[in-house]
C-alpha cells in the first residue's frame, strides 16, 4: 500500500467518533460571525447596525487579494459591529447577529437531491467559489479561488484530494465521505474541470475501509476520479507528504504543490465547492467531531459557523469533564488547544477534542541523550534536536541553513523524543525569528 | 470568559522515554549475564553485582554532593554503565576491588565530568575498562576458562582468550560452536555470542538500536579478516573465529550502539561501524594488544561529532 518515504510516526488513532451520523446542530439566540476565518487579510463588514439579514447573505466582502468572502450564517438583525475574542484569545473585527427565524437567501437550493450536472467554465467556477466565501476545510482555511487560480507558466497535471485524515480523533471527513459520497465526486469534477480537466486521486488511510470502498464505488460512476488507500502513517494528510504517497512526485524545499504540477484540496473543501457551485450555498456550516476518550457520548454534527464552543459542549454533552485538560480545535497532533470556549467557531473548524488531564499532561524535560529518534520521525528529512540547541543558543542563522523553514510543524518529533524535550515549540519560535531576521534584512 | 489550559501542538506524547530505553538495555543484557553465571559461576555474579552497585553509588554521590543536582540514578543509565564495565573484565575475585576503581573512572571521569547522561564523548564503560587494562594488565588478562555448563567451582589457572592463544601461536581446539555458546575464555560478557546475539534482536525489535552499527562493524570486520586469511591463513586467524571471539559481538551490539556515543544519521553510523571494524582487525593484527574493540569504539567515539556534522539525513525532494 501507498505511503511517504521518510519518516513519519503512528499515534494512537482514537477514532472513536466514527459511528456518529452527522447531526445537525440547532442555531442560538446570537452569533458572531469573524471577518478573518482565513488565511489572509480581514474581509470588511458590509453591513451595518440595525439592518437584516438573511441566511447565506454576505456581510463581509473580500477586498484584498489574499481573503475571503464572509456570508451570514443565520437570518435575523445585525447587533453591532465590533471585535469579538477568537478561541485564541485574540481580539478580531466580528459582526453580531440576534437570531431571528431562519430564512435563506432565495437562490440557495435547499433541497436533498444531488445535482451532477455543471456546464460552467473554468473560470466561472473559481469566480463562483470567491464569491461564496469557499476556504481549504484541511486545516489552513486558504481561500480555494486563489488555489484554482494557476498562475502563468505553471500547469496543474493532478488534483489531490486530501481524505488521509492521519489526526487522531477526527473523524469529520470519514462522515461526510460515507453520508455524501456522491456531492464530493460532483464536487471533485468541479474542482477538475477548473484545473482543466486533469486526474483526480483521492488519498484515504486504511484505517477506514468503509470509506474506501464507498468512495471506490462512487467514483466509478464519475470520470478521471481514482481512490488510493493509503498505509496509515501520520502526517499523511500534509501536503508535500500525500502528494508523494499517491503521485510519487516530490515538492521541492520552499516551493508549492502547483510547482510539482499538484493541487491538493481536503475532502471536505471538495463537498463545500459542491454546495457551492451546484446549490448556490456559500460556506456557513462546519462538519464538526465533538469527541474525547472521557466524554459520555462521541458526535459528528453539521454546524453553523459563529456557534460558540460552550454552545457546542452544552449541546453535545452538557458540561466539560471535571477531568478535562484541554479542549482543543483540530486533532492531537497538529491541533490548536482552545483558550476561550465563548469563542465562534470559524470556517474550517474540525473538532471540538476533549482530552483528559493526564493525556494532556507533559512529561518533564531530561538530557537528550541523541538517540536521534527525532530526525527517524522527521517527515522532513531535518534534525530538530541541532535546531533545539540552535534556537536556545539564539544561533538563527544557522538555524535558517539548517532548514528549519523546510518545517512543517506536524510534531513527530516532539511525539517520539526520549527526553520529552519540547522540540516542536523550539522549531516554532526559530522558525519564527528566522522570518522575521530574513524580513528584517530586506 | 473562561480560559483554558494551554500548550503548543502536539498534544500527545508516544510516552517514549530514557528510563524506559536504559532498562531495556540493561534487560537485552540479561542474556549474556546468565551466561556469564553459568560459565564463570557465581564469581561472575558477584563482579556484575559489585560493578553495578559501585557506578550507581559513585553517580548517586556525585550528584548528591559535587553537581548538587537532582539525582537521576533511577534512569538506569548506570546500570547499564556498571553491567557493561563487569562485562568487560575477568570474571576473577581478585576483581572485585579493581572493578571498583573502574567503576569510578567510568562514571567519574567518563561521564560525569562531562556533565553526565547524553553529553559524554565517550563510552564511560570503555574509558573505565581501558583505564583498567592500562593500570592492572595482569588481572585483567587473567581468564578463567569456562568448563562445563555450570561449574561452581573455578579454575584459574588456565589462561588465554583465543585471542591472546592465536597472537601466541598457540590457538588449537576451539570450534565455532565454542565461541558461538561461549565455551571460550575471556572478559565475562563477551563469552557467549549467541547471547549477546539474543539481546542485540530485543533491542532491534524495540527499534532501541538500528542495524547500521552492527552491521557495519560486525561485516567490516569480517570482510577484512577474510582477505587477510586468504592471502596468508596461517598468519591470520579465520574471518569466523575473528568475530565470533573476543569483544566484537559485545562491541558492536551493546557499546558502538550507545546513542549518546554514536552518530544520529545512519549514514554517520555506517561510516561509525565501518570504522569501529577497521581498527578492530589493524589493533588485532598489528597492535601489541590481542584485542582491540575498546580502543577502536573509544577512537570512533572521538570522531562522533565530526560524523554528526557531516552526515546529514537526506532532506525531503533533495
Amino acid at each position: 500500500m501507498k505511503t511517504f518515504k521518510m519518516g513519519g510516526v503512528h499515534p494512537e488513532e482514537n477514532k472513536i467518533s466514527n459511528e456518529a451520523p452527522i447531526e445537525v446542530m440547532p442555531v442560538g439566540s446570537q452569533v458572531a460571525v469573524l471577518m478573518n476565518q482565513h488565511l489572509g487579510a480581514p474581509a470588511t463588514p458590509v453591513v451595518q447596525k440595525g439592518e437584516r439579514v438573511k441566511v447565506g447573505q454576505l456581510i463581509g466582502e473580500a477586498q484584498a487579494f489574499m481573503c475571503a468572502n464572509v456570508h451570514s450564517p443565520v437570518s435575523g438583525t445585525v447587533l453591532k459591529v465590533d471585535t469579538c475574542k477568537d478561541a485564541f484569545g485574540q481580539p478580531k473585527p466580528a459582526v453580531y447577529i440576534a437570531v431571528e427565524g431562519d430564512e435563506w437567501m432565495e437562490e440557495i437550493d435547499r433541497t436533498a437531491e444531488v445535482k451532477r450536472e455543471c456546464a460552467l467554465t473554468a473560470a466561472e467556477i473559481v469566480a463562483k467559489l470567491k464569491e461564496k466565501g469557499v476556504v481549504g476545510l484541511g486545516g489552513a482555511t486558504f481561500p480555494t479561488h486563489i488555489k484554482y487560480s494557476i498562475p502563468e507558466g505553471k500547469k496543474a497535471d493532478y488534483l489531490v484530494v486530501n481524505a488521509a485524515e492521519c489526526e487522531p480523533y477526527l473523524t469529520s471527513d470519514l462522515r461526510v465521505m460515507l453520508e455524501h459520497a456522491e456531492e464530493i465526486c460532483v464536487g471533485i469534477s468541479i474542482l477538475r474541470t477548473a484545473l482543466g480537466g486533469v486526474k483526480a486521486y483521492v488519498g484515504i488511510e486504511s484505517n477506514k475501509p468503509q470509506a474506501i470502498s464507498v468512495m471506490t464505488q462512487m467514483a466509478a460512476t464519475f470520470e478521471g476520479i481514482e481512490v488510493v488507500p493509503l498505509r496509515v502513517k501520520y502526517p499523511q494528510g500534509a501536503e508535500k507528504q500525500l502528494i508523494q504517497a499517491v503521485t510519487g512526485r516530490r515538492v521541492p524545499s520552499g516551493k508549492l504543490p502547483i510547482d510539482a504540477g499538484c493541487v491538493v484540496s481536503n475532502v471536505g473543501t471538495c463537498f463545500a465547492v459542491y454546495e457551492a457551485v451546484q446549490k448556490n450555498k456559500p460556506l456557513i456550516e462546519n462538519i464538526l467531531t465533538v469527541t474525547g476518550k472521557e466524554l459520555p457520548s462521541q458526535h459528528n454534527y453539521l454546524v453553523r459557523i459563529g456557534t460558540t464552543y460552550n454552545e457546542i459542549i452544552r449541546h453535545s454533552i452538557g458540561e466539560l469533564p471535571e477531568t478535562t485538560g484541554k479542549v482543543i480545535s483540530g486533532g492531537t497532533m497538529m491541533g490548536k488547544a482552545v483558550v476561550n470556549l465563548d469563542a465562534p467557531t470559524v470556517k474550517g473548524n474540525a473538532s471540538v477534542l476533549v482530552i483528559g488531564e493526564r493525556e494532556a499532561r507533559r512529561q518533564p524535560e531530561t538530557a537528550c541523550i541523541r538517540c536521534g529518534k527525532c530526525m527517524d520521525a522527521c517527515p522532513m528529512g531535518l534534525e530538530p534536536y541541532l535546531f533545539s540547541a540552535l534556537v536556545k543558543g539564539g544561533r538563527f542563522e544557522e538555524a535558517r541553513v539548517h532548514n528549519i523553514l523546510d518545517c512543517i510543524e506536524c510534531g513527530c518529533c516532539f511525539f517520539s523524543c526520549p527526553a520529552c524535550k519540547p522540540l516542536t515549540d523550539e522549531i516554532r519560535l526559530g522558525k519564527n525569528k528566522v522570518r522575521a531576521l530574513m524580513a528584517a534584512k530586506k | 470568559m473562561n480560559l483554558m489550559k494551554i500548550s503548543g501542538s502536539p498534544h500527545v506524547h508516544s510516552d517514549e522515554s530514557t528510563r524506559r530505553i536504559m532498562w531495556r538495555v540493561n534487560l537485552a543484557l540479561v542474556p549474556a549475564l546468565l551466561c556469564a553465571i553459568a560459565y564463570f559461576g557465581l564469581n561472575a555474579l558477584l563482579v556484575a553485582v559489585v560493578s553495578v552497585a559501585s557506578c550507581v553509588l559513585f553517580q548517586w554521590l556525585i550528584e548528591k554532593y559535587i553537581l548538587k543536582v537532582p539525582t537521576t540514578v533511577g534512569d538506569g543509565s548506570a546500570v547499564v554503565t556498571g553491567l557493561l564495565l563487569a562485562f568487560n573484565v575477568p570474571a576473577t575475585v581478585s576483581m572485585l576491588w579493581i572493578v571498583v576503581i573502574g567503576a569510578l573512572v567510568a562514571i567519574g571521569i567518563g561521564k560525569m565530568a562531562f556533565g553526565g547522561l547524553g553529553k559524554n564523548p565517550f563510552n564511560p564503560a570503555l574509558v573505565g575498562r581501558v583505564f583498567l587494562l592500562i593500570s592492572f594488565p595482569v588481572q585483567m588478562t587473567t581468564w578463567p576458562v569456562a568448563e562445563g555448563l555450570f561449574p561452581m567451582q573455578f579454575d584459574v589457572a588456565s589462561g588465554a582468550t583465543p585471542l591472546a592463544a592465536f597472537k601466541e601461536g598457540q590457538l588449537a581446539g576451539v570450534s565455532y560452536w565454542d565461541a558461538l555458546l561461549g565455551h571460550i575464555g575471556g572478559s565475562m560478557g563477551e563469552v557467549s555470542a549467541l547471547a549477546i546475539l539474543i539481546g542485540a534482536a530485543y533491542l532491534l525489535w524495540k527499534k532501541i538500536i538500528s542495524w547500521h552499527i552492527p552491521v557495519a562493524f560486525i561485516g567490516t570486520a569480517l570482510a577484512m579478516s577474510a582477505v587477510l586469511w586468504w592471502i596468508d591463513p596461517q598468519q591470520y586467524m579465520d574471518p569466523m573465529m575473528t568475530i565470533l571471539t573476543g569483544g566484537i559481538m559485545l562491541g558492536a551490539c551493546f557499546m558502538a550502539t550507545d546513542m549518546v556515543t554514536s552518530p544520529m544519521a545512519k549514514s554517520g553510523q555506517l561510516i561509525f561501524g565501518c570504522g569501529c571494524g577497521l581498527l578492530t582487525i589493524v589493533i588485532r593484527n598489528w597492535g601489541a594488544y590481542p584485542e582491540g574493540v575498546s580502543f577502536a569504539i573509544l577512537i570512533m567515539n572521538s570522531v562522533t561529532p565530526l560524523l554528526n556534522r557531516w552526515c546529514k539525513p537526506r532532506r525531503f525532494a533533495s
